[in-house]
């Protein structure tokens, strides 16, 4: 390695950015053939910003791209796909209601004469790049009803059938459980096998040590360094990763706890979890801790009344409480932190003072007519607590960063004084700097008083805030750990070893 | 200075629009833009108008009401026919079968989650068959003089209708800008869910304004049938198409979360201003269906192609 001939499409001073937020600054890139080139950084390093302009679905400010010796510019992935470039999203991008062999050939469907789709080439083809990915389900099976590693599957096989030269996969394994994570592993170095290159966008270090040749790292929209895998080791990464050491990056709150605030038993949700117990005290910041999919977010959502719980009891302040729905939650005094800011946090069309005001606006009116100074008052009073930057109170949150969109959230929380606050997944997709000031935020709202409970499938972030962390494995608590017992590979263990067995 | 007024333009396409209507029709017709023919205009938008203010609060919450048009009707009917039984009766019952149906559709929508606009197209041929069959197709004609006295009175040079569609049209840009009910229905189009985890009381809210849009719409008959004094079958028939393109035509998202009542009162006199240009230029009636129909699709294609960019 290491032949400049090699060198398969390189990116140079690549710029882009948005209202608010430079999400890459000047970024440069090689990908060479035939490699596993890993892309690292935190959420909203740029990751999947900078694969976004190399497939076209953003337009990049400044810098070129040449690919085979050409400088090209994709205005659309599909363009991109023709050159044989693809891109595997997080989302996938597949139609559900269509077979898997249809899906495979979804825009480039082979025709026979006046248009009418060459059903048998389509099936023998998708049958092909099937066999050869070991995938033993149908290519006529209906892509909806196949399980999330079985459709990343298939939108492996289109990149194979289609002979890309550039395969690039978006956190491929976010939702993916050991065994299909191994397939999908396989997989991959087959395609490289065949001199593809595969660009590997992840934050999981064991996944990128395990697979990948080389290793680019972005923080914060700037490339910091590209290492060859052999070469280095965790810590390196680490560093250039995150900037600065661990610890003064992780804040936790002080350990004097009162009473009991929530309590949950035996708390059952039909086919999502079962016999969720656990409290929370005063000033207590719990984890929980598992994989997606494992029911963390569900567990949230039961105890917020989003979903109905189908048994168990939620006690608060030492009462048994049935929470029918969100409202009810909210007038027991809980909040929750969704998330998806976007879909289920804020009314993106509205200013940042009126998502902030909207779990307390009834207070802040006189007969139905809303007090707008206190609005403003209000927004700018948190506004400086949480140091929220934007334009003013009336700017539309569209158009703030993912880390100032989540402080609005939290604010809007904050100006209901709830004494549980929920928060899941409380930094996804949020840039460095903001992601340390919500974690001191945490902190502090904590030693206010407040009982928190906190989901994340970042383990040194989940390990750095929490006094106590328990995980979950296919909807059963599987661990408690708390103090010197919060360690990485109790944790993993915790999470994943069952896993393995179950598959 | 340029930019200013293409932002102006961009933000209010309204104006714009409704300015390029009055110097056309003045241009083209001299009485256009007399008093008495302003006032025609004002006074013919009025039924329309009311209905709209309804339809923008339901539009907000990014739902829709197809069975505008069919209220009327029935309200109106029944306004006329229940007359015997003394004027103020028939008027009350006619408001209160108004709210009733919108009641109805707005519990169907918001606590049995059915869509919108299936509920309110089953309403718009339900409560159509509820017409023929009250008025088996005869019109029936109101007895009481005191309501016709009323309908085709004055305040000062406004009619008395136009007086109530405007007075309500400002309270109810009130209401939007500056109560919580308005600022929850923009939450409530905006984004369901959050708007539902902030504790709002999303049902009741999304109840309500059917409740109100069912109002509007028996209101908006009863004054219809105080200036004619007579109900038929067909009365309202493609109202709520009407008052659907007026609201977008002012501006307001079929996908929620945006709209303001003085947009819509622009987009309610912009179909008015057709009308009557097109009447006052010789114009046949189906020549000017056939226009605002091409008018109400450019303006949207416009507002989606030139609107200024959202970033998300």
């Amino acid at each position: 390695m290491g032949n400049q001939n090699d060198v398969i499409l390189e990116m140079k001073n690549i710029s882009r950015s948005f209202p608010g937020v430079k999400a890459l600054n000047q970024v440069n890139l090689e990908i060479k053939k035939g490699e596993v080139l890993a892309l690292v950084g935190e959420n909203g390093a740029g990751k999947s910003t900078l694969m976004k302009v190399l497939a076209g679905v953003y337009s990049r400010d400044e810098g070129e791209i040449i690919y085979q010796g050409k400088s090209v510019s994709y205005h659309n992935p599909l363009e991109a796909k023709e050159d044989g470039i693809i891109i595997i999203f997080q989302e996938l991008n597949l139609v559900s209601e269509l077979t898997v062999a249809e899906n495979i050939f979804l825009g480039t469907m082979p025709t026979k004469r006046f248009g009418i789709i060459d059903r048998k080439k389509i099936k023998e083809e998708a049958r092909r790049a099937l066999n050869e990915l070991e995938c033993d389900y149908d290519e006529n099976a209906i892509v909806g009803s196949l399980s999330l590693a079985r459709q990343q599957m298939v939108e492996i096989a289109r990149a194979l059938v289609h002979r890309a030269n550039i395969v690039i996969l978006d956190e491929p394994t976010a939702s993916l459980t050991g065994h299909d994570k191994e397939i999908l592993f396989r997989n991959i170095r087959r395609l490289k096998e065949q001199g593809t290159a595969i660009v590997y966008i992840s934050h999981k270090m064991e996944e990128i040590f395990e697979i990948s040749d080389r290793i680019t790292v972005l923080r914060d929209g700037e490339k910091t360094g590209t290492l060859v895998t052999a070469e280095t080791n965790r810590n390196e990464v680490t560093q250039k990763m995150i900037g600065r050491d661990l610890d003064e990056f992780y804040e936790k709150a002080s350990t004097k706890f009162g009473e009991e605030v929530l309590r949950v038993e035996n708390l059952t949700r039909k086919d999502e979890f079962s016999d969720i117990s656990f409290s929370i005290r005063k000033g207590e910041v719990l984890g929980l801790y598992g994989l997606v999919g494992a029911g963390r977010s569900e567990v949230a959502e039961t105890i917020f009344g989003i979903r109905p719980s189908s048994s168990g009891k939620i006690y608060i302040n030492g009462q048994e409480k049935r929470i029918l729905n969100s409202r009810s939650a909210v007038s027991l005094g809980i909040g929750f932190v969704p998330e998806s800011r976007k879909e289920q946090g804020l009314v993106l069309g509205m200013s940042c003072k009126e998502n902030q005001s909207l779990a307390n606006i009834r207070y802040l009116q006189k007969f139905g007519f809303i007090q707008e100074r206190e609005v403003s008052r209000s927004f700018q009073e948190y506004q400086d607590k949480l140091s929220i930057s934007c334009a003013g109170p009336g700017q539309p949150v569209v158009n703030l960063s993912g880390g100032n969109q989540q402080k609005i959230v939290i604010a809007k929380w904050l100006s209901v004084n709830p004494a549980i606050l929920i928060l899941d997944e409380p930094t996804r997709g949020i840039d460095v700097g903001s992601k340390a000031e919500i974690h001191k935020l945490i902190a502090r709202m904590a030693e206010a008083g407040m009982a928190i409970l906190v989901i994340s499938s970042e383990m040194p972030e989940i390990m750095g805030i929490s006094h106590r962390i328990l995980t979950i494995h296919q909807g059963s608590i599987s661990g408690e750990f708390s103090g010197e017992e919060i360690t990485e590979s109790n944790l993993i263990h915790a999470i994943t070893n069952l896993s393995v067995d179950a598959c | 200075m340029k930019n200013r007024l293409i932002n102006f333009a961009r933000k209010y396409p309204i104006v714009f629009i409704l300015a390029v209507c009055i110097i056309f029709f003045s241009a083209s017709s001299p009485v256009f833009l007399s008093s008495q023919n302003l006032t025609n205009i004002l006074l013919q938008v009025s039924i329309i108008g009311i209905i709209s203010i309804g339809m923008t609060l339901i539009l907000i919450n990014a739902n829709i009401d197809l069975s505008v048009g069919s209220i009327l009707a029935f309200s109106a009917a029944l306004a006329m026919g229940l007359q015997t039984y003394g004027l103020f009766f028939s008027i009350i019952a006619c408001l209160a079968v108004g709210t009733l149906i919108g009641a109805l559709n707005g519990f169907l929508v918001a606590k049995a989650k059915i869509n919108s606009f299936i509920v309110t197209l089953g309403a718009m041929m339900g409560v159509r068959g509820l017409v023929y069959i009250y008025t088996q197709e005869r019109p029936i004609v109101g007895t009481e003089r005191a309501l016709i006295d009323f309908g085709s009175s004055s305040v000062g040079p406004i009619p008395v209708i136009a007086l109530i569609f405007v007075l309500m049209l400002i309270a109810a840009e009130l209401v939007l800008r500056y109560t919580t009910h308005g600022r929850n229905a923009i939450a409530v189009g905006g984004n369901y869910e959050a708007a539902e985890n902030a504790g709002i009381k999303v049902e009741r809210h999304v109840l309500f304004n059917f409740m109100f849009i069912g109002f509007t719409a028996a209101l908006a008959g009863l004054l219809l049938v105080s200036r004619t004094n007579s109900a038929t079958a067909f009365l309202g028939t493609n109202y709520e198409l009407m008052v659907i393109s007026a609201v977008v035509l002012g501006g307001t998202k079929l996908t929620g979360g945006y709209g303001s009542m003085l947009n819509t009162f622009g987009g309610v006199l912009v179909i008015g201003m057709i009308q009557n240009g097109m009447n006052l230029l010789n114009v046949h009636a189906y020549y000017s269906m056939l226009i605002m129909g091409l008018i109400l699709i450019l303006v949207v294609f416009i507002d989606t192609r030139f609107k200024a960019p959202v970033n998300i």
